[in-house]
């Protein structure tokens, strides 16, 4: 519905006084002014994705229960299909099932070869042979009786994890990773150009890797076995290394990492800022999620972490000097999808007009779990991000490939 | 604008400087040529410009660099970004961003450049390089001649004074190079930008140079206008050759210069029958055809890359394969050979005196495939994983005994084709002259008859050209058949006895060299354009015609300018 063909005939004539061209507008010719209309394709901001799926991911974190955590999946698999570019990160998400399907395989596996025994109420489903553990070892038993419930707990324990790795997934195929890190503060600015690198590189990999096999067919060389791989391996790294020099070479001459006022002095504050803000962060964490740590680990802690941290941000951030071509606009939209997320969140956090017991139904005794309204009407709004979202621009070449295609078959 | 004083360049692992006591100035606004052999340090003066050398690369400066006042020993190449734009040969290879636009404006935003005065720019360099309908376009979509244009609107963004170019149209068919030499000069000429430029096809660039900064290979440079610089250089485009050969002064450099000068020499050779351009195959030229390809269509996804070729190679004939990037000249190269993918259409193999049967080389196993028909790929190092060549030329042998018994070890057949290669040497530390002999050689090593070279002439200079047309001479004169993909008007004058040009993936001319290539002014080697409309293609026809002339029957002649 939403994913209707950018043309002209969407555009509206451009009225007096339009703001300059925003990003996600057509090429001229077919001009459309930013006017921050819902319809028109736009992208939207990268933070806005990514709030919107954490915030989804801390909901998830509430919830045992397999429908609302079954009804996670159906939003993110709604709002990716609807809202994914096609660009080539874009096509990702599936891999991202995969991985969640593996990870509830693994979760069910472990707990019925790691059995932890059976209560006589357990429904018994079969045993695996017991292997005995020498007398140190005595903690954990190998094979055993497995019953239904263990089976069922680690289940929905794994799905609960998988869903927390869509949501990540699903802010990596809707959110552009490159312009994700332009919102990254100054001073970690080189993190976020190295892990650029990488992007760049990669699809490149998979090229020379896919020429290197292919030629290795002209010596007749052997295609299974370590002689093989090294007969891949070796040219592609080399390829790969050079090709990472020139690019390095290449960004060094088009200025990047000019120095600004950076001084040896201010790059060592700024280091150990960052540093002790860090650890600040991380006792804070650590004292907040554990009831039986002392008080001062808690809230306290993370606070002056997190100040820690900011202030190693603004001195390194200062010794970097660049300005940003067409940032993303912030506008209604992106305070729509970010606000959904939150909304949800909040409202599974919230326990109001709904017994906390459902979020977790009982597996012991094994109990059909029901579908408490609030908490769904929470993620089913999470969902509503899916028409929220402006729709995403069409790349041009697209059309242009199957038009092509259409002509020559 | 550019100041050299008394610099030396030396690496740490080498016993003598890659440059040695250069002293010069490169004025504002002037297009300097830097021309040299493969390896005498071209790169290393244009990376001393920016501040590369000795920053990025390592080893010694010596001396004093200056650049706009600079001095490029105080200054690493990210402090010179707004002076110098540096672009390399494969565009590809520099761009950190997605799309036309952010490229363009990945410079200026290093440069902390306010937002709308990076609006501005990036639309009039979009409009300065043509570039406006591609803006929102992914980079790897773009044609190469595309790609380079954006490589230097995105150092243009940051309006440098003085622009680098090192090989800029290495990678590039002829319209592709002419696409982006206009929009250099259109830059030289219009906003005055200081442009050194390193090019190793001279007929390209030579009529729009100011200067030449000739490298002769001792580490010196010699610098001054080009006109005089040729008329002894070791390296020069044909153009140049033509000129002394006919002994013309000044040297002409532009077509026009030099037709307006060719008149007389065109009334001499009138009525002359041009020798033949290539060498003269001797015994091996046999009718017979090795390799019958009919029909032959691939398709990537959906989309046809080569669309019903038929084509067949004979023993003893260099065919030429050319045509634009994109074209499907590589894939059908691939698809002949066996091992790329083939849609439809047959390919067979003619059956051999010593036994081979006939038949597809798809189907065959690769070792027998590799018998039948030899590929030489577009990045030869593809091949390339052993520590040294001595053990990549065993490995070859071992290979091609596995297949049968070979004809003659690969090491005799490298010395051959490029004698006094240290088997010791890395794989890596050769040229990439020496590179191609060595795959070369690894191929032959199976003794195939057909041979198939994909783009051998990328990055090669004169002189190893030569070499070139030496070898495919030598191979065509045993009786093979070998096919040579190329950009290269003038190699394929001086080399093939036949041009095939595909368009989209159809062929659309096939004949010998002289009717192909002289009816196509883009085509069209530099003698030929001078000479027409005579049928001559290179120089070395025309001076074997002069000197028939000056020894026949008429007598000795006037003068070379009569």
């Amino acid at each position: 519905m939403a994913r209707t063909d950018p043309g002209p005939a969407e555009s509206p004539p451009p009225g007096p006084g339009t703001p300059p061209p925003g990003p996600g507008v057509p090429p001229p010719g077919r001009a459309a002014p930013d006017t921050g209309g819902r319809r028109l394709p736009r992208i939207l901001h990268p933070v806005a994705w990514w709030i919107w799926a954490l915030a989804l991911a801390t909901a998830v974190s509430r919830t045992n229960n397999p429908l609302l955590l079954f009804l996670v999946l159906a939003v993110l698999g709604y709002v990716v299909t609807a809202r994914r570019t096609e660009a080539p990160w874009a096509r990702g998400f599936v891999y991202y099932l995969y991985l969640a399907a593996t990870v509830v395989a693994i979760r069910v596996l472990f707990r019925a070869v790691f059995a932890t025994g059976i209560t006589p109420h357990d429904h018994f489903l079969f045993a695996l042979p017991h292997i005995p553990t020498p007398d140190w070892y005595a903690g954990i038993q190998l094979g055993g009786p497995v019953s239904l419930e263990a089976l069922l707990s680690a289940a929905t324990d794994g799905l609960r994890l998988a869903c927390m790795l869509c949501c990540i997934g699903a802010a990596n195929t809707l959110a552009n990773p490159k312009r994700a890190l332009r919102v990254l503060p100054g001073a970690l600015h080189e993190l976020g150009v190295a892990v650029t690198v990488a992007i760049s590189v990669a699809p490149q990999l998979v090229q020379s890797v896919r020429r290197v096999a292919r030629a290795r067919r002209l010596r007749a060389g052997r295609s299974k076995g370590l002689t093989a791989l090294r007969g891949i391996v070796v040219p592609v790294l080399e390829d790969a290394l050079e090709r990472s020099l020139r690019l390095a070479a290449g960004m060094d001459s088009r200025g990047y990492g000019r120095a600004g006022t950076a001084s040896r002095r201010s790059r060592r504050v700024t280091g150990a800022l960052m540093l002790l803000g860090m650890c600040g962060l991380c006792a804070g964490a650590y004292g907040l999620l554990d009831a039986t740590a002392p008080a001062f680990l808690g809230l306290p802690a993370l606070g002056v972490g997190a100040l820690l941290c900011v202030g190693g941000l603004r001195t390194g951030g200062r010794r970097v000097t660049r300005t940003t071509y067409r940032p993303d606009p912030w506008r209604l939209p992106e305070w729509a999808v970010a606000g959904t997320g939150v909304l949800s969140a909040l409202l599974l956090f919230a326990n109001i007009g709904y017994d906390a017991a459902e979020l977790n139904p009982s597996i012991y005794p094994l109990s059909w779990p029901t579908l408490p309204p609030v908490p769904t009407l929470a993620i089913l709004l999470a969902g509503t991000a899916g028409f929220l979202a402006p729709p995403p621009t069409e790349p041009r070449a697209v059309p242009a490939r199957r038009t092509e295609k259409a002509a020559t078959t | 604008m550019i100041t050299f004083e008394q610099v030396s360049v030396r690496y740490d692992d080498t016993d003598r400087p890659a440059l040695r006591d250069v002293d010069l100035t490169v004025e504002e606004g002037e297009l300097c040529l830097v021309v040299g052999h493969t390896g005498v340090g071209k790169s290393t003066l244009l990376g001393t410009v920016n501040g590369l050398v000795p920053h990025f690369t390592g080893g010694t400066l010596y001396g004093r660099v200056t650049v706009d006042g600079r001095d490029t020993a105080h200054h690493p190449p990210r402090e010179l970004a707004d002076v110098v734009g540096v672009v390399g040969q494969d565009p590809l290879d520099g761009f950190v961003t997605d799309t036309v636009e952010e490229e363009l404006a990945y410079t200026m935003e290093q440069l902390a450049i306010a937002p709308h005065v990076m609006r501005k720019r990036v639309e009039e360099t979009l409009d300065l390089l043509g570039l406006a309908d591609l803006r929102r376009r992914a980079l790897y979509e773009l044609s190469g001649g595309q790609q380079q244009r954006v490589a230097i609107g995105a150092v243009l963004t940051a309006h440098p004074r003085v622009l680098v170019l090192d090989e800029p149209t290495s990678a590039l068919d002829p319209s592709a190079a002419e696409e982006v030499l206009a929009a250099v000069t259109r830059l030289v000429h219009d906003l005055g930008v200081t442009v050194l430029m390193a090019e190793h096809r001279l007929e390209r660039v030579v009529q729009y140079a100011d200067r030449v900064l000739h490298l002769p290979g001792d580490g010196r440079v010699v610098d001054g206008p080009p006109a005089e610089i040729f008329r002894t250089s070791s390296i020069a485009p044909p153009i140049v050759d033509l000129g002394r050969a006919a002994g013309w002064s000044p040297l002409p450099l532009s077509i026009r210069d030099a037709r307006r000068a060719a008149a007389p020499l065109r009334g001499r050779l009138a009525g002359q029958p041009p020798p033949p351009a290539a060498a003269p195959r001797g015994a091996g030229r046999a009718a017979e055809a090795l390799l019958k390809a009919r029909g032959v269509t691939v398709s990537y996804q959906g989309v046809p890359a080569v669309r019903e070729v038929g084509l067949d190679l004979r023993g003893g004939q260099v065919t030429a394969l050319m045509g634009r990037n994109g074209s499907g000249k590589s894939s059908l190269l691939w698809a002949l050979q066996g091992s790329g993918p083939r849609t439809s259409g047959t390919v067979e193999v003619a059956a051999a005196a010593d036994g081979k049967a006939p038949g597809d080389p798809h189907t065959m196993a690769p070792a027998l495939a590799r018998r039948a028909v030899g590929l030489v790929p577009q990045t030869p190092s593809d091949l390339l994983y052993l520590e040294s060549v001595q053990q990549e030329l065993a490995q070859a042998d071992r290979e091609s005994a596995a297949a049968g018994p070979g004809a003659g070890t690969a090491r005799a057949l490298l010395d051959r084709l490029a004698p006094g290669i240290d088997g010791a040497t890395h794989p890596r530390d050769l040229s990439e002259g020496q590179k191609l002999a060595l795959v070369l050689a690894i191929q032959l090593s199976a003794a195939p008859r057909v041979l198939l070279l994909d783009e051998p002439t990328r990055g090669l200079d004169y002189r190893a050209k030569t070499e070139l047309i030496r070898i495919v001479g030598t191979l065509a004169g045993e009786g093979r058949a070998v096919v040579i993909a190329t950009h290269d008007v003038e190699f394929v004058a001086r080399a093939a006895d036949r041009v095939v040009v595909m368009a989209q993936g159809d062929v659309v001319a096939d004949g010998p060299t002289r009717d192909v290539i002289v009816a196509s002014p883009v085509f069209a080697p530099q003698t030929a354009k001078i000479l027409a409309p005579l049928p001559f293609l290179t120089v070395d026809q025309v001076t074997t015609a002069l000197d028939r002339l000056a020894t026949g029957p008429a007598g000795p002649g006037s003068g070379a300018d009569a």
